[in-house]
């Protein structure tokens, strides 16, 4: 026994360091017949990793103070060594998470890797996302711009809509009675630490439930019920190498049109870094037009397409709500006999589309002020939105699938 | 309750309000180019002539000029009115309390005016001034109405007055046409004002010539790495299938 060998031996006698290295990674095994789709959860982790790695960066020079933050941002930029590109990567991270994470979860629903036994996953998932969307509305407040300030006032104010404990919600939510010192500070503190700690955590728990009932594929089709002498997957390939060699590239492409945008174009054309943010925060001067960043938008528009009732925005704010929470119930909404798109009838094909149009023009009528003519396309992509969920039982039920093959396909 | 939906208003509102007021303004595009160090340099002169009396640049440091050409002596004796020291930031004298005083409005700090405003509003701003004599200050600006800034390179360009036409009902300017000439032509103007606007562009962010630099050598970087990561992945997978 080599020297390396033996060490190898202490360590397992201790801990299961061989024994996770190959659940996880060398006998992990995973569909063969990954396609595009399945770089997305990969590059997740990675944006996970480059957000937290720049954040740490940021801190140490960023400060949490109204009087200070603004004018902090600006001396990373300029006079912190290398502080302008740790910035701009943490800046266009953010945008680019959403990229990933809307890729994913756009995956998820063409394959069905939402259906049984991976309903956790999915849920774990979802949980993810909605603690994304938290991180980036803390962590957009921090600069102390215009859109900083104002953005936080309009998200908070929805709090404020809850009938009878909205005011008091609202007050508590931000230490004061408008956006404040107190709010920078608290938001400060969760954005750096707390959500922070409950994504990674989620994170793992979202592997680790994947791992146990393995990956899905593009044909929606269970790998492990055909398996060699030795009980493993006929279909399956070893994590490592074959998908981290696989993921190199993508990693690769992706960094690509990362770096692009970090080095020629970091606002995106006021998208990533809007430009009334390098305005500092002024709780006197409201900016003629608040709008969201643009992951948030088609939530928003879902909020603005909701007439008041009653003399309360509280519906548009209970809308905006529910169109997150459906998600959660996707698995048990879709009947359908089949996993992937590829054996799918004709309707869900159509459902999705126009799932993802609605979606995407929500999201681009959010970035628009609200003109009555845009207000009725809101209307009804919001409309379709909601049926895409609330139909789901039965046209996925009635719909004319396709039998699934015995093995995965090329 | 209420507040809430009078904010929603406003949000929805407050947007068509805004449109309305700066409709027809048509921008000139400002001839910005960070590669001419020549018109950086005179941008800066023009700035701590003109801007940096009123107007601080407080994230900036005097030192930082190095980057456009200026050694740190031509800094410290041509560019350096109110600092002793090159490594400090350009604040000014006047306070907050001050300029709401004198100008009804705190002139803004300019170091990251050029992100928030863009190069061609800066450009048409501040060749966009005339003689209103309604004004305290005795001057209004086509871009932006009413402002409270007075037209402090008047003595280059010159007097303007509006050239007024009928627009249904409202009478709205057209154009503005030289009263008064200045000690320089009006093309001059154009090109001193570009020049400032250059170094405002410039002093928006100093690391953005080093950035697209540094972004070139990356992208061939990663465009090497690919290949190798490309047969790499080949090698491994050509026993699958």
């Amino acid at each position: 026994m080599s020297a390396m060998q033996k060490l190898m031996g202490w360590v397992d006698d201790r801990f299961p360091l061989t024994a996770t290295y190959k659940a996880h990674l060398s006998e992990y095994y995973a569909p063969k017949n990954f396609n595009f789709w399945y770089f997305f959860g990969s590059l997740a982790l990675l944006v996970l990793v480059l957000q937290i790695v720049t954040g740490i960066f940021l801190t140490m020079n960023y400060k949490p103070d109204s009087e200070l933050a603004f004018a902090s941002v600006e001396y990373i930029m300029r006079d912190v060594d290398w502080g302008w590109l740790i910035r701009y990567m943490h800046s266009t991270g953010a945008s680019m998470f959403f990229v990933v994470v809307y890729l994913h979860m756009f995956r998820g629903l063409m394959y069905g890797s939402y259906r049984k036994p991976r309903e956790l996953i999915w849920i774990f998932g979802v949980l993810i996302y909605l603690m994304l969307m938290a991180e980036a509305f803390l962590g957009y407040l921090l600069p102390w711009g215009q859109m900083s300030y104002w953005g936080a006032q309009v998200i908070v104010n929805l709090f404020a809509a809850v009938p009878f404990i909205g005011e008091d919600l609202s007050i508590w939510i931000r230490g004061d009675y408008v956006i404040s010192d107190a709010t920078l500070n608290r938001f400060f503190a969760f954005h750096v630490i707390a959500l922070p700690l409950v994504l990674i955590a989620l994170v793992a728990v979202h592997l680790v439930a994947l791992h146990e009932v393995g990956s899905n594929n593009p044909d929606g089709v269970e790998i492990k019920k055909k398996k060699d002498a030795n009980g493993i997957p006929l279909d399956g390939i070893p994590f490592h190498p074959y998908y981290t060699v696989k993921d190199i590239v993508g990693v690769i492409v992706f960094l690509m049109v990362f770096s692009a945008i970090v080095f020629f174009a970091p606002t995106m054309g006021g998208y990533f870094l809007e430009a009334n943010n390098f305005i500092p925060a002024d709780p006197l001067k409201t900016p003629p037009h608040i709008a969201p960043l643009w992951y948030f938008t088609p939530f928003y528009a879902i909020l603005r397409a909701v007439p008041p009732m009653f003399g309360s925005q509280f519906p548009g704010v209970v809308a905006m709500g529910l169109s997150i929470v459906l998600l959660f119930f996707l698995p048990w909404l879709d009947r359908s006999k089949v996993k992937s798109i590829r054996y799918r009838g004709p309707i869900y094909k159509i459902a999705l589309a126009l799932f993802i149009v609605s979606f995407v023009g929500l999201g681009y009528l959010g970035l628009l002020p609200a003109t009555p003519i845009a207000t009725l396309f809101a209307q009804v992509f919001s409309v379709i939105y909601f049926l895409f969920f609330l139909l789901m039982p039965w046209y996925t039920s009635i719909d004319k699938t396709k039998p699934e093959p015995e093995r995965v396909t090329g | 309750m209420k507040r809430l939906k009078n904010f929603l208003f406003l949000l929805v509102a407050a947007p068509v309000v805004a449109l309305a007021s700066e409709a027809g303004v048509h921008l000139d595009k400002a001839p910005v180019n960070l590669a001419d160090q020549e018109s950086l340099q005179r941008g800066a002169r023009m700035f701590v002539n003109y801007c940096l009396n009123c107007h601080s640049a407080s994230s900036m440091r005097y030192i930082r000029m190095q980057d456009i050409g200026l050694s740190e002596d031509l800094i410290k004796e041509n560019l350096m009115f109110a600092a002793e020291k090159p490594g400090e930031l350009m604040k000014v004298g006047m306070t907050k309390a001050d300029g709401k005083t004198w100008f009804g409005a705190t002139p803004p700090d300019l170091s990251v005016i050029a992100r928030s405003r863009g190069a061609d509003w800066l450009y048409t701003y501040l060749r966009s001034f005339y003689r209103d004599e309604t004004r305290p200050t005795g001057w209004n600006n086509v871009v932006f109405d009413k402002v409270g800034m007075p037209h402090v390179m008047w003595s280059l360009q010159g007097e303007m007055a509006p050239v007024m036409k009928k627009e249904g009902e409202h009478e709205v300017i057209e154009r503005l046409e030289l009263v008064k000439p200045g000690s320089v032509t009006l093309a001059e103007y154009d090109a001193m004002v570009g020049d400032l606007v250059n170094y405002l562009v410039w002093m928006g962010e100093p690391a953005q010539v080093q950035r697209k630099q540094l972004g070139i050598i990356v992208l061939a970087f990663l465009a090497i790495f690919f290949v190798v990561a490309y047969y790499l992945k080949k090698e491994f997978w050509k026993d699958i299938h």
